[in-house]
């Protein structure tokens, strides 16, 4: 009976009427959301004045870019949803960028823009965009609300589309009228997606397929991507590497799903990959891709990919799976699904013996590799000495650019869930907002925002936000005085012809620092930039470090575009008594 | 090589764009489509007739298709044995001396006259699309003024052969 009750009640109080604005601070409550990025603007103008009455946690940014960069690095580090709302027009085109970053990079994000009324949708009305058309292709999904009746469900498959499956960003443009109407807010129903399935279980066919290709190859090597970490299948990875004798390698955005100091690991694989992750590549003889996507900054030149390699392909997304590597097993599943299946199938596990000391053998002798030089800071240098620093736990975020390939190369992940990047679609700007997301994700861990010169400035404006919530985050400037990688570009492929490449006149960054209230510190040559690190990490608040670098640093090795991955350029051999 | 694709979608605002711009986005040629209600309420078919290079593009195209939240089934039924229509009407000139001919002529197509002016007809044909070729063809002489063609739509026929090698969706 009492039961009974307490169900009524329960149902009486999710069938409340009420606006559509207080609709979604009730179902953003429903879904657990601890913060929401956004703006505020015309169209969402009764929406952020439920906000202001529900003291829900919003975090204004200063453009709407820095936004959705922070909820994407809220999503990288909690798992958890990413939510954005954005005004109609140009707040929802300020945000373009960001969904498809996490379009390219599967990052679950719920974004909420506004819209004109319904009654002037079409007439070009003041702020009005046609924000569906714009972003259909890069969303997993959006939706245009029509009528308040339809709003609760919507938002509830929003966030069911968004983290379920491959993740990625889904948006919800609602019209003003809309917001103000009155319905009736039901989100106990259940989500009816009949044309959405994805498949999480492996098919035990092909896992018993891979399990028989395992136990009669003889140089095996793992792929792992980002769907490892969205899997949350690490343990699962490592424990079956070793359960196996295969020798892993990751993807740029996979990094931190293997620890970095496994006997078993092999590097970072493609353009800026290592020689031994990318020879492992050349010659083994079975290929296990799990969670990334063969990107072509990744394989190099197709046609010489894995040549002598059987691929097996474990992804959640059917579409990856041979789209660009003819695949022998394919198996679509959840990563983590599927590790524990091959773990519990016990294998008989590959001879990797004599493989495993021709990679050991590479990696002695041609070990990631730079030119130590004194009276400067090496950016390589300068990322190992953050390593260090922190003990190699931070969380780090990066730009787009050379500091971002040295940070992948240098700073050793061993945990998953500390590595924020922008992969596929490369956006310079990401780094210093996705800091904030990432460390609203996890208050109490350090991190490190390294950021280009170039890129830097493209969403500083977001030091204000870090500055307002006191967010201790470290804001390294690799600063080369140029746009470093389209340098290095210029500088091989181009013959030097540094075209609005080189930025001599870079502005004072301490000072900038300084202007949103925050310390700035700089540094030239390695001491200095030892002694600026040793004060930066005894600081409880954030601060901006600005450190001088050669502008003539190439990031190496190489995989240029259009060759293989055997084709690598600035590999050196490395001999017994050098590093 | 030419690939005949049809799947069902939810009847949703934009559902449409959402698929002709999935094909704009990899580059996939649509040769012809056609949209229309089902038999349940809410629920649209498509017929796309699609040109691509290899099996591999056409595999991609139905995973592609299939990752649309609104699309309910794709299949390619390419290969199977299937009951493909189309209909155009094409208007050609016809002064009242080569009337009985054209009247003759598509007599075998079993197409019909639905228009008369003083110089020329309008004539409706349904079939497979290479017998509306084929009328266009014969037509073309006299002078085609206008032609409109529906595109193809299609489905599979209720008994397949045996042998027909089903295309599905999903490489589980
Ligand atoms: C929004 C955007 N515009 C242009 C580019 C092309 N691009 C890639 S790296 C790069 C240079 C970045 O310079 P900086 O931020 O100083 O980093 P560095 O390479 O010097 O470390 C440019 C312009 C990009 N990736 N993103
Ligand atoms: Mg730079």
């Amino acid at each position: 009976m009492a039961k009974m009750k307490v169900e009524e009640q329960e149902k009486a109080k999710t069938k409340a009427r009420m606006s559509g604005s207080l609709m979604l601070i009730e179902a953003l409550k429903a879904e657990k959301v601890e913060v929401i990025f956004g703006y505020p603007g015309g169209a969402v103008l009764p929406l952020y004045d439920e906000l202001y009455k529900a003291g829900v946690f919003h975090v204004l940014t200063r453009h709407e870019q820095g936004a959705i960069h922070a909820a994407e690095g809220y999503a990288r580090i909690s798992g958890k949803p990413g939510v954005v709302i954005a005004t109609s027009g140009p707040g929802a085109t300020n945000i373009v960028t960001g969904l498809t970053d996490a379009m390219m990079d599967s990052l679950p994000l719920v974004v909420f823009t506004g819209q004109v009324a319904t009654s002037v949708i079409g007439s070009d009305a003041f702020q009005e965009a046609d924000v569906v058309g714009i972003t259909m292709p890069i969303t997993k999904h959006n939706y245009q609300v029509r009528d308040i009746s339809e709003l609760p469900r919507i938002i509830k498959e929003a966030f069911h589309i968004a983290t379920t499956g491959r993740p990625g960003p889904v948006l919800i443009d609602i019209p003003k009228d809309i917001t103000t109407a009155e319905g009736e807010f039901d989100y106990d129903q259940d989500v009816h997606l009949p044309g959405y399935q994805p498949t999480t279980q492996p098919n035990h066919w092909q896992i018993r397929r891979l399990v028989e290709a395992v136990s009669q190859s003889k140089r095996p090597v793992i792929l792992a991507g980002a769907g490892i970490l969205h899997a949350n299948a690490s343990n699962e990875l490592r424990q079956y590497a070793e359960q196996q004798n295969i020798p892993v390698i990751h993807t740029l955005l996979g990094l931190g799903g293997f620890p970095a100091d496994h006997p078993l690991f092999l590097g970072m694989a493609g353009m800026h990959g290592t020689y031994t992750a990318n020879m492992a590549l050349c010659e083994c003889d079975l290929l296990i891709n799990i969670g990334a996507r063969f990107d072509d900054r990744v394989t190099g030149n197709l046609k010489y990919f894995a040549p002598k390699a059987t691929v097996a392909h474990i992804d959640i997304d059917p579409a990856e799976i041979g789209k660009n590597v003819p695949t022998k097993i394919p198996i679509v599943s959840d990563a983590k699904a599927a590790l524990q299946e091959l773990i519990a199938q016990q294998g008989k596990p590959a001879d990797t013996a004599a493989w495993l000391a021709q990679l050991d053998e590479w990696k002695r002798r041609f070990p990631l590799h730079y030119e130590p030089e004194a009276g400067t800071i090496k950016p390589q240098k300068l990322i190992e000495m953050i390593y260090e620093m922190t003990n190699g736990e931070a969380i780090v975020t990066t730009d787009v650019g050379q500091h971002q390939m040295w940070a992948a190369q240098y700073y050793k992940f061993n945990r998953p869930h500390r590595w924020v990047t922008s992969g596929g679609l490369g956006t310079m700007g990401f780094g210093l907002p996705a800091a904030i997301g990432a460390q609203l994700a996890d208050r109490s861990a350090t991190v490190v925002s390294i950021v280009g010169d170039g890129g830097f400035q493209m969403t500083f404006q977001e030091l204000s936000v870090i500055q307002e919530l006191r967010l201790p985050i470290k804001i390294v400037i690799v600063n080369n005085q140029a746009l470093g990688m389209v340098r290095q570009w210029q500088e091989l492929f181009y013959d030097k012809r540094y075209s609005h490449s080189l930025i001599p006149n870079q502005p004072d960054f301490v000072k900038l620092a300084e202007a949103y209230g925050m310390p700035g510190l700089r540094a030239k040559t390695e001491a200095e930039a030892a002694e600026v690190l040793k004060q930066a990490f005894a600081m409880d608040g954030p601060v901006l470090l600005d450190f001088h670098v050669r502008a003539d640093e190439n990031v190496y090795p190489m995989v240029a575009p259009g060759k293989g991955l055997h084709e690598m350029v600035g590999v050196k051999a490395c001999e017994e008594s050098s590093r | 090589m030419r690939r005949i694709i049809t799947m069902t979608v939810n009847n949703r605002p934009g559902v449409l764009n959402r698929i002709t711009g999935l094909f704009t986005k990899r580059h996939y040629n649509i040769e012809s489509i056609t949209v229309g209600h089902t038999e349940i309420e809410g629920i649209s078919r498509m017929t796309f007739v699609v040109n691509v290079d290899d099996e591999r593009t056409a595999e991609q195209i139905i995973k592609q298709l299939n990752k649309q939240i609104d699309v309910l089934k794709v299949n390619d039924i390419t290969d199977q044995a299937i009951v493909a229509r189309e209909l155009a009407l094409i208007k050609v000139a016809a002064p009242p001396a080569v009337r009985q001919e054209i009247y003759t002529l598509i007599e075998p197509f079993r197409a019909s006259i639905v228009d008369v002016s003083k110089d020329s007809l309008v004539i409706q044909v349904t079939g497979e699309p290479e017998k509306v070729e084929a009328l266009i063809e014969l037509l073309r002489p006299y002078g085609i003024k206008e032609v409109a063609r529906t595109g193809t739509t299609a489905f599979t026929r209720g008994a397949q052969k045996a042998t027909t090698n089903q295309k599905t969706a999903f490489i589980i």
